[in-house]
Order: structure tokens, then sequence, then C-alpha cells
């Protein structure tokens, strides 16, 4: 029974050039030289950006797993709609083929609404029963279309894994007809498809038709998983509306911005993973789509300029950096304070606040690239004019909290100074000048006093452990 | 506004069971009643967003198809995803999205519009603002904003005061104060027995079944209120009514 998928999947799909190979070969695809390379091109990209805009709606409407769905439904209605064509003798055709897979794919959507409403299911548990059911039809259906024999059912196997390599002329009209339909319709309802995303019971308080808006979605789903058939085929086409509209939510935080977003790196990933499949012979190009599309999404999740993991770890690692030196221009200032010499050994500034020889020293080359400190040898440190400045400050504001906190939240003197250290940090000049009218009288001195004796001595090991807990 | 014989049920267990009630025009109504009692329900079935077993709702006077661009609606704050890629001056202009039409964009006059609206509740500052760094309060105040843009006679809100900061909380009196002074209706869902008294004129005690309904005055009382909330009336929700009673007593004085 499973003969027939077995042998779908270890033939793969040809790819664009697959007897060429070298240099100038890659030239000419890049430049569009070849009449074939231009259709495969424009027909993948087309595709691509297509599946950029329906699937921003899509995603934001929480149904992404839909279009695996009606993918993984339209197997057994292509396979249906050959058999049915074979046993009228009709001249098999990709139209009717398609419409059998259109069909199917919207009963499967059907399916899914109904269940949930009879059920009471989750919708993950929903989409898995109707995607598996429909899906092992499917195989069954093509087992039975390749054990009945005849001519032409090789080309089932090319709505399961896509066939972009062979994409000719009258495909890529198909797409762009069934983009151009789809597009449309984003644009005209992208008020109310941004609201039905958002809001649906407040949609539905104004009137709108929710229910109608989801078909709406789910049609313009199913033309585009359609057309997607071509490329990549039914089991990856999910990966043409998911990927690119999830990799544009790191760019932007605007609903235009992030279907523009979507259908550009829907295009670039379609582009990318064809041309890379023409330059490298064997590699099967639907699945090098899918590939380009989720290298795209990496790159849009480490930079992204809105949630990318780059610029938060950045942002992340400057505020260390400021506490760090606030840290280390304060320790320089008190140890002074307290030997009276203005010479500060590194062995005494690690004794203050408990910093290993290596983070220690980083800091103090950070600090001198600042003309903050100045290295007198190997072992001994100096605070600049500037550094003195930045110190002084530092050093009163923390002073300033301990001695709030010590007046009005009464915490042990003991307790004050890790306390003020955490919050010293985001004093601006407003709360500063604040706390110096609440204090009044109490801090005559410039800078006050510190509340508690200065630690020259190492740490004890209770309050080592606490350090590393607030670091 | 009024509803008659109304019963909704989800999976055959009835939430609101054979409701009949009438709330004037112009006041400031609270839907007041333990958890699950049916609060949320009773507003969405007045907007049809619940089917319903059976009865009938008018509002002013007429059916909902009739006069649904002069209702105006606050969901529940957390039935949206708050990370959704618009800003909250788009969030304002959805308010508007009736008036304006299928197949028309959004113009300038609509964003005018949804600015004083913003103003109102205080957020002008914050209209570029993507929604998911506002705090509860701004996006309860969104919300707000959004419903008065609407410009609508009859309002429904879902627990507008639900984890909102003290000062999120005067605002948004404020302005239903104002909307009722318009001579708007409001029925407002609320959840905290200790403010109902101060803040409200029309009471609608609800527990699955109708337990009363009326001016606040006639309707708040010891009984009704223990009726309503039966033995989960605890001593601390005791105490709250207190306090409330206490609260207004001075606040009148």
């Amino acid at each position: 029974m499973t003969g027939g998928l077995c042998s779908i999947f270890a033939m793969g799909t040809p790819s664009l050039a697959a007897a060429s190979t070298g240099g100038e070969d890659f030239l000419r695809i890049l430049l569009l030289q070849d009449f074939n390379t231009r259709v495969v091109v424009a027909g993948a990209m087309l595709l691509g950006a297509v599946g950029g805009v329906v699937g921003t709606f899509l995603l934001l409407r929480r149904r992404a797993l839909m279009g695996d769905v009606m993918g993984h439904a339209m197997l057994p209605g292509v396979a249906a709609a050959f058999l049915a064509v074979q046993a009228l003798g009709l001249e098999r055709s990709l139209p009717i083929l398609l419409l059998g897979g259109g069909i199917a794919a919207i009963l499967a959507g059907l399916a899914v609404i109904g269940l949930r409403r009879v059920s009471r299911l989750d919708d993950d548990a929903t989409m898995a029963i109707v995607l598996s059911g429909f899906f092992g039809l499917g195989v069954v259906l093509l087992s039975v279309v390749q054990s009945s024999g005849g001519g032409g059912q090789a080309g089932l196997e090319d709505f399961v894994f896509g066939k972009t390599a062979s994409m000719v002329t009258s495909d890529v009209v198909v797409i762009a007809i069934g983009g151009l339909l789809a597009t449309t319709v984003a644009v005209l309802f992208f008020k109310e498809f941004r609201l039905l995303c958002f809001d649906d019971a407040f949609a539905a308080s104004l009137g709108q038709p929710v229910m109608g808006l989801d078909l709406l979605l789910l049609s313009m789903t199913v033309v585009t998983a359609l057309v997607g058939l071509q490329a990549v085929g039914l089991i990856l086409v999910v990966a043409l509306l998911v990927i690119p509209a999830a990799a544009a939510r790191f760019l932007t935080d605007d609903l235009r911005w992030t279907v523009a977003f979507a259908s550009l790196i829907g295009a670039l990933g379609c582009w990318l993973g064809v041309t890379l499949s023409a330059v490298a012979p064997g590699l099967p190009a639907g699945a090098m789509i899918v590939l380009a599309t989720a290298g795209l999404f990496v790159v849009a999740l480490c930079t992204g300029p809105k949630r990318g993991l780059l610029p938060r770890w950045s942002l992340r690692r400057s505020l260390r950096r400021t506490v760090g030196r606030d840290h280390l221009l304060r320790a320089m200032l008190e140890c002074r304070e307290v030997t009276g010499i203005g010479e500060i050994t590194a062995d005494a500034l690690m004794i203050n606040r408990s910093w290993s020889r290596r983070d220690l020293f980083g800091l103090l080359r950070v600090a001198r690239r600042a003309s903050e400190v100045v290295q007198i040898d190997g072992n001994r440190w100096r605070l600049t004019d500037r550094g003195e400045i930045e110190a002084a400050a530092m050093v009163r504001n923390h002073r300033l909290w301990e001695h709030y906190l010590l007046e009005y939240a009464h915490l042990a003197p003991s307790h004050v100074d890790r306390a003020a250290d955490r919050i010293e940090h985001v004093l601006d000049p407003v709360l500063v000048r604040r706390l110096e009218a609440e204090l009044g009288a109490s801090v005559e001195t410039e800078p006050p006093a510190s509340p508690h004796p200065l630690s020259t001595e190492p740490p004890s090991e209770d309050a080592l452990s606490n350090e590393e807990g607030t670091s | 506004m009024s509803i008659h014989d109304v019963t909704v049920a989800y999976h055959r267990r009835p939430v609101l069971w054979d409701l009949d009630l009438d709330i004037p025009k112009g006041v400031l109504a609270a839907v007041v009643g333990p958890n699950g009692a049916g609060k949320s329900t009773m507003i969405k079935a007045c907007l049809d967003l619940v089917p319903r077993v059976s009865g009938s709702i008018r509002l002013l006077g007429d059916q909902l198809t009739a006069v649904q661009g002069r209702i105006g609606y606050v969901p529940q704050r957390e039935t949206v995803d708050w990370d959704f890629p618009v800003s909250a001056l788009d969030v304002v202009c959805m308010g508007l999205y009736r008036k304006i039409g299928w197949f028309r964009s959004v113009r300038r006059r609509h964003r005018n519009a949804a600015m004083e609206a913003l103003d109102r509740v205080g957020l002008t500052d914050f209209a570029d603002r993507q929604i998911s760094r506002l705090s509860g309060g701004q996006q309860q105040r969104v919300f707000l904003a959004r419903a008065l843009v609407q410009d609508a006679d009859l309002y429904f809100m879902d627990e507008p005061f639900a984890s909102v900061d003290a000062a999120t909380e005067e605002a948004i009196l404020e302005v239903l104060r104002s909307l009722r002074d318009a001579g708007r209706t409001v029925i407002v869902v609320h959840h905290d027995l200790q403010t109902t008294r101060d803040y409200f004129d029309w009471l609608v005690l609800l527990n699955t079944r109708l337990v009363a309904a009326g001016s606040i005055e006639e309707t708040w009382t010891q009984e009704n209120l223990r009726a309503t909330y039966g033995g989960r009336l605890t001593l601390l929700e005791a105490a709250g009514w207190a306090m409330g009673t206490a609260g207004s007593g001075q606040s009148h004085s």
C-alpha cells in the first residue's frame, strides 16, 4: 500500500540545471540569461510574495497550521480527480487536478471548523485529526492510481514535492492569476482583516461578518496553497505561508510593513532556493526554497530591529557595562577614602567588590580607554581628573540612596549598600534633586559619609553568595 | 435596553437562565455577581456574540441590527493579543471601521477623531506606540478610546476596571461619568464590590438568574448581595461591602 509513496520519496525532484556545472553556468543562472531560468525564477518569486501576504493574516489569526492542513488535504483531492478523469476517459489536465485539490482543501477547512464546534476538542487536536485523516486517504488513493497502471500517472508525484525546476510558462500564469486574486482581496479587505485578526469579538460587535471574512481568508489560503503545489509541493507549502510572515514580525511593528516584508522575504527565499538548487545539481528545488526561507527567518530572528535576539542582547550588554563601570569608579574612590592613597592596587579593588582578576582588568581596560583611570604599573591604578568627577557623582548618588533607605525604608545599615547598588544606575538628575530635598540636613557633607564601614577586608562567604545573586 | 426571557447555554449548561430586565436610558449601570455568574455572557448576548437558546433583546428600543451603529463595546483586555503589530492610534481607528465602510481606507479626518479620543483618555503622547509597549492600564484606556470614537448611545464594557492602576481607574471613571452626563447609557461588568456603590447609579445583580436590578439606592441591600453571592460572600467581601457603604456615606455628606 505504501509502496507508491515510498517510491515518491526515493525519487526526489529534478533540479533546474541537472546537467550544467561550473562558474559560467552560475553566472548564466544569476543573470537570468536562459528563458527557462527566467520562467522558474519569476514563478517561484511570485509565489513567495503571495505566500507572504496571505500568510501574515493567517499567522496573526492564529491559523498558521491551517495552511498545513489544506496542503496535505489536497492529495486525496488530486488523486480522486485523477481517478475520475481516468474513469471517464477524459484527457488529464492540470486545472481539473487542481480543482480536485481545491475542493478537498475546502472540505478539510470545513471539517476543522465543524469538528471544533461539535467535539469541544482543542484546535491543534482537531487540525491533527483532519490533516492526517485526509493525507492518509490521499496515500491510499495514490497507491490505487499507481496500481491501476496506465500512462500519465507519473505527474502526480510532482504534487507531493513540487516541480519547481520544470515549471513552464503556463504554470507561471496560473501562479500570477492566483496571486493577483489573493493579493487584491488582501488589499481590498485590509482593514477588515486587521480587525478580524486583532479582535474578532469587536469586529462582530460592529456588525462585520466574522464568519464570512474567515472563509474569505481560508479561500485565499486554498488558492495560495494550490498554486504553491507547483513549486514546493503539498507537504512543504505551509512553509511559504508561515515562515516569511513569522520572519517579518521581527522586522517591524506595523501591519502594513509586516505584509510588505513578508512578501519580500518570501520572494527572496524562493529566488535563493531556486538559484542554489540550479547551481548545485541534484538538490531538489522545492526543499531548497524552504531551506533558504528558513535561513532568512533565522537571520531575521537574530538581527531583527524590533524583537531580534542581537539587538536585545546588545542592550543588555551595554547596561551591564554601565553598571560595571559605575561600580569600578565608586570602588576606586572608596578605596582611596579608606587608605588615603591615590594609587590603588588591583588587589584592594578585588577585595572591595569580589571581582575576579579577569573581570576587574576588563573593567579597568574599558575605563582607561575612556580616560577615567590611568595605569601606574602592573598592579596599581589611579583615577584621572575626569574619572574623579564621575566617581564623586556616583558615590554621592549611592550614599544619598543609602541614607534615604536608612531613613525611610528602615533597612539595616549592612543591607543598604546592596539595595542602593541596584538603584543608583538608573537615578536621573530629577530624582537626585528630590533625594537631596528629602534628606536635607542629614547629608551636608559632600559627598556624604558612608553609613556603613567600607570593606577592605575580604567579604564573608555569605556576602559573596549574595553578591552573585544580585549581579 | 430591555432583555426578555433570555437563556444562554454553553454545551447544554445554562449560563444565563431566563433573564428578564430593563435598564433605563442615561444611567451608569454595574453588572455584578460572582465568577461564572454570566456577567460577560449577558453583554455578549446583547451584542449577539453568543447564540441565545431563547428570548429576545431590544436595544435602544429596537433590534440589534437596526441600531448596531449606535452601540459601543469594550471587550475584556485579555481577549486580544497585545503583541499584534498595530499602534495605539490604529486600534482606536478600528472603532470607526463601520462608519468608514467597505473598501475605503482610514483617512486623516478619521485619525484626527481617533486622536481626540486618545486625548480624552490621556494618551496623546502614546498614539504611535506599538500596543505591546503600553502598560496594562494604558491598554485598557486604548480600548476605552476606541469605544469613545464610536460615539455610541449605548455602551457595553466588560471589566474595564480589571487590574488597572489607581490613576487609570480614576481616568476611566471620569470618562464613564462624562458619557452618562451626556445622556449615554453605559453598562459595565464590574467585579469590585468596594467601589460599586460609589461609581454607579444603577445595579444589576446576577448569578445565572437575575437576583435584582434597579437603582443603586434600592438594590444595594445586604439581602440582595447575600442572595447574589450566596454562601460565597466571604468575610472579606462582606467587609468590602461594609467599606463601600461607609465610603459612599462619607462622600455624600
